[in-house]
């Protein structure tokens, strides 16, 4: 028997680093331009939280994308949806949203949150099967069929809830701020950073280690010989499916409760930056859709600042800039 | 002998392109059939047929007896059929590992069958750990065998395994592909490489145009050169 | 034939229904008096054009693109920041689409040229970015567009309602500077379309449909697709630009209401999905079935909405309320693509294939 490998070279194991640097390069070149210490530290806790809650928001839809090819343009009515939902738990209870106790109000917002993440994953078993599964594999008919899902939700919204903007004031235990010598960091904002890392790492436990992650990711990477497998991926692709909508409309709550307000059209906006997130990322990469989240936040927030002007079209300059450098995205997982 | 797979009458359309056009052939149990013909002949799309990821248009597909043409892929893979595709389509993203864990359908790796494959793929023992997509072409093309094999299957499709491979490495490929062939596989090799052919091939079929123009012993075949360079256009003694 | 460049209806039905649409559309300020009709009218003219260039777009290269209101806005407002800036003469108006054409054309071929660099499964996504940014962007610049107000202004003295130009004691009926300004729009949209139905049965329309069919295949027969694309992409842009200088003209006002928003460009979408795909007639008769749904049966909304109310039913006077008339449209929206994916051009030429006993191909 010949030792086949006996002439290759060992090959090294290549791990991309440059997009990882990224974020931090531009949080390093801004200190100086941003001048003032205190000022940036707020600025970068603040696009870590906008970051977190948009990475959230996005995990589903780029998984959804690379995996099955399937353009969802109304990935942003899971967003809303979620967020009205929390309102049906949270204005009853007021009462216990205002009672200064941080358990008190986790009490309401635990439930909130998982009813919110219940509705949204249902509404995107009833969207797959009814707006994605009949034009399965023509991406024209998606984006038309997922977009008109995308204004019938909406407007549902809008018929039951009114088109009124609703409040959603914070948790009296998650107002104000961590105050650490001269640096003012939002309660909030740690909150949602911790959960948006908990969701990360959570995908990415689930993604790398076990098997069901494999298959995802092999998946994502060429579904046919996943089929030739033996694996039965169109069940597979549901329950990504449901599960991406879940987290939006987990990222949806959390956006409420940033904005301290719901309005249907929020999904709107929301979309935009979303799809800028996934385009940067890269379709189906979970770690280039949250490098991708936390530089438009960065964008976002560094440009405000420094750019208040510019801060409209930043995101498209970034997403500008980054295909220019990478024509698919930071990390390209999919063959396609 | 019996038959493990057969087609009999089995057409496919490809969008408005008409592929196979009529095809029956059958791969005896225990033996190898080469499935030979020149580019574009169809040989691709008779196996993507056979495992579901195009659908029979008119025809019929059975395996064990049992008809698959209108089964879907996963269920035909569940049949027993392993499928090592052109491309290879090792999981680049993941490791060797993971290629073959992922492979294992029903459980975990089986160790013996796993230290059988090591005998004669040994440089996946070497990379069990590197991402797939960091080896030679070579190993990928071990790799996607090697997923085919991991569990027992009754039937492996395999599509141009020596393909694009430096002429020592067909030779160690082949070497595998006989081993395979010991332990008593039933395989469908599509194959461009005719020196491949003559040396794996128990049985062969020609295929021209979407329809198979001839069948019989590889043998005889290997030893008539008018015949191969009226089927093939070309002839052993000047493609080896 | 000449006129249509060798591509008729092809359906008896069909050419029967374009006719009374374009003939109620020449005779509308003799046959229907009244403002609200003439608007009608204008309207349908303008987005019979505005979804034709569309359909080159979506219909013939298959291409998802969600900033075809930017080009239309930009039409739109180079010609009413023109008026307003420099007053109603026919400097502004020249002035106004010298500017604004060949702005929406190098846009166009911008975000073409950038768009073939990445993914192209990224286009539709692009897209929305860009026109999104570029909504954001219209409504902060207002000294220049006016900000959510938008910019009204004054039309040249021919163009202006008081301007009679043939009086009523003559033919019975009075010809103002209003009717001479429909003519002006349903002129200049129908050159418009039946540019775009030269252009889709050039050698170059057949390209965009090979590409369209298999991109890689018409690679690799040697055709430049990127030069094609980007082609399609400028022209389509010009002809949007063409039609929101049309519609500036007519409600002598360009906002973001009216040329910007996302909700035109669902209207469009639709236009052309109830139209028929890749047809070009197809925009005529989704402009036309659309915006009369959109002025006379919303209206039929608020009636049901307030009797549904009065009889006290739940839920009903909400869903009927005129405001969700975009609820109707989207679930119209997919039923169309679902049920009716050919639209009612596509109905009536395989209807008229089957009957004469051909295949349809």
């Amino acid at each position: 028997m010949t030792e086949l490998a006996a002439t290759d070279p060992l090959p090294k194991p290549k791990r991309d680093i440059a997009p990882i640097l990224l974020p931090v390069a531009l949080a390093v070149v801004t200190i100086p331009l941003i001048g003032s210490p205190s000022t940036w530290l707020t600025l970068t806790a603040a696009s870590l939280a906008m970051g977190m809650m948009i990475f959230i928001m996005a995990s589903g839809l780029t998984l959804v994308f690379g995996l099955m090819d399937v353009l969802n343009f109304g990935h942003g009515a899971f967003i809303a949806v979620g967020a009205y939902v929390a309102t049906l738990v949270l204005a009853p209870f007021a009462a216990s949203v205002q009672a200064d106790s941080l358990w008190v109000n986790l009490a309401v917002l635990a439930p909130a949150a998982l009813l919110s993440m219940a509705v949204s994953g249902a509404l995107g078993l009833i969207v797959e099967r009814v707006l994605i599964l009949p034009v399965y594999g023509q991406h024209l008919k998606q984006i038309l069929m997922t977009t008109g899902g995308l204004i019938v939700a909406e407007q549902t919204l809008y018929a039951l809830w009114g088109p009124q903007i609703i409040p959603t004031p914070l948790p009296t235990s998650l107002r104000g701020s961590f105050i650490i010598g001269d640096v003012a960091i939002a309660k909030y904002r740690v909150l949602a950073t911790l959960i948006g890392l908990a969701v990360f790492i959570a995908i990415q436990l689930v993604l790398n280690r076990t098997k069901l992650g494999l298959l995802i990711r092999a998946g994502v990477e060429n579904r046919e010989m996943v089929e030739a497998l033996g694996y039965r991926i169109r069940r597979l692709f549901l329950g990504v499916f449901m599960t991406g909508s879940a987290l939006a409309g987990l990222g949806g709550v959390m956006w409420a409760l940033y904005r301290e307000q719901v309005h249907a059209s929020m999904s709107d906006d929301l979309t935009v930056l979303i799809f800028i997130v996934v385009i940067i990322g890269g379709l189906g990469s979970i770690g280039g859709c949250f490098i991708g989240a936390i530089l438009v936040a960065m964008v976002a927030n560094y440009g405000g600042f420094l750019v208040p002007k510019l801060a409209l079209v930043s995101n498209i300059l970034l997403m500008v800039a980054i295909l220019m450098w990478r024509p698919r995205g930071l990390y390209a997982v999919t063959s396609r | 002998m019996t038959d493990l797979l057969k087609l009999s009458g089995v057409h496919t359309h490809i969008g408005r392109y008409h592929i196979l056009q009529g095809i029956d052939l059958s791969v005896a149990q225990g033996q190898t059939t080469m499935l030979l013909g020149r580019n574009g002949a169809g040989k691709t799309t008779t196996l993507r047929t056979i495992m579901g990821l195009w659908q029979a248009s008119r025809g019929e597909i059975s395996l064990a007896g049992e008809r698959i043409e209108s089964r879907t892929t996963p269920d035909i893979a569940r049949l027993g059929v392993g499928y090592v595709p052109e491309s290879m389509a090792v999981f680049s993203d993941l490791t060797v590992k993971e290629n073959l864990v992922l492979a294992a359908r029903d459980g975990p790796l089986d160790d013996s069958q796993l230290e059988w494959i090591f005998g004669f793929f040994p440089a996946l023992r070497r990379f069990w750990l590197s991402r797939a997509g960091s080896l030679s072409g070579g190993q990928k093309q071990m790799l996607s065998i090697a997923r085919a094999i991991i569990e027992p299957r009754k039937l492996l499709l395999i599509d141009e395994p020596t393909k694009g491979l430096a002429p020592a490495i067909v030779v160690a490929l082949i070497e595998c592909l006989k081993e395979i062939k010991r332990k008593g596989a039933t395989i469908l090799l599509v194959e461009q490489n005719f020196f491949a052919a003559r040396e794996l091939g128990d049985n062969v079929l020609v295929m021209d145009n979407g329809t198979i123009v001839h069948r019989g012993d590889m043998a005889a075949l290997a030893s008539d050169v008018p015949l191969q360079e009226r089927l093939l256009g070309l002839s052993l003694e000047t493609h080896q | 034939m000449m006129i249509l460049s060798g591509d008729p209806p092809k359906s008896r039905v069909l050419t029967l229904v374009l006719i009374v649409i374009i003939l109620a559309l020449a005779a509308t300020p003799f046959l229907f008096p009244g403002a609200k009709a003439l608007n009608v009218a204008a309207k349908i003219c303008v987005f019979a054009a505005l979804v034709a260039s569309y359909d080159l777009l979506l219909g013939y290269t298959g291409s998802v693109s969600f900033a075809h209101t930017m080009f239309y806005g930009i039409g739109s407002y180079a010609i009413a920041i023109a008026l307003y800036g420099m007053g109603p003469n026919w400097a502004a108006i020249a002035t106004g689409i010298v500017a604004g054409l060949p702005l929406a054309a190098l846009l166009a071929l911008a975000i073409g040229l950038f768009s073939l660099r990445v993914a192209a499964i990224f286009f539709a996504m692009i897209t929305l970015a860009v026109a999104s940014a570029f909504q954001v962007l219209a409504s902060q610049l207002s000294w220049l567009t006016g900000g959510e107000d938008g910019r009204s202004f004054q039309l040249p003295e021919l163009l202006r309602p008081g301007t009679i130009l043939i009086s009523k004691s003559l033919f019975g009926f009075e010809v103002n500077g209003r009717i001479l300004t429909y003519y002006l729009v349903f002129a200049t949209s129908a050159v418009m379309i039946l540019a775009l139905l030269r252009v889709v049965n050039s050698p170059f329309g057949r390209v965009l449909q090979a590409i369209r069919e298999n991109r890689f295949r018409a690679e690799a027969l040697g055709f430049r697709t990127v030069f094609h694309l980007t082609y399609a992409n400028c022209l389509a842009a010009l002809v949007a630009a063409g039609a929101g200088i049309l519609n500036a003209l007519w409600l002598r006002y360009a906002g973001p209401d009216t040329s910007l928003s996302f909700s035109i460009m669902l209207d469009i979408l639709l236009m052309v999905v109830i139209g028929g795909m890749g047809t070009i007639y197809g925009a005529i008769i989704g402009a036309a079935i659309f915006i009369l749904a959109q002025n006379y049966l919303q209206s039929l909304m608020g009636v049901a909405s307030k009797a549904a109310s009065e009889a006290g039913l739940p839920l009903l006077p909400g869903l009927l309320h005129p405001d969700r008339w975009l609820l109707w449209l989207g679930l119209l929206f997919i039923a169309s693509v679902y049920f009716f994916p050919t639209g009612v051009v596509g109905r009536l030429r395989n209807a008229g294939a089957k009957k004469a006993g051909g295949v349809s191909h």
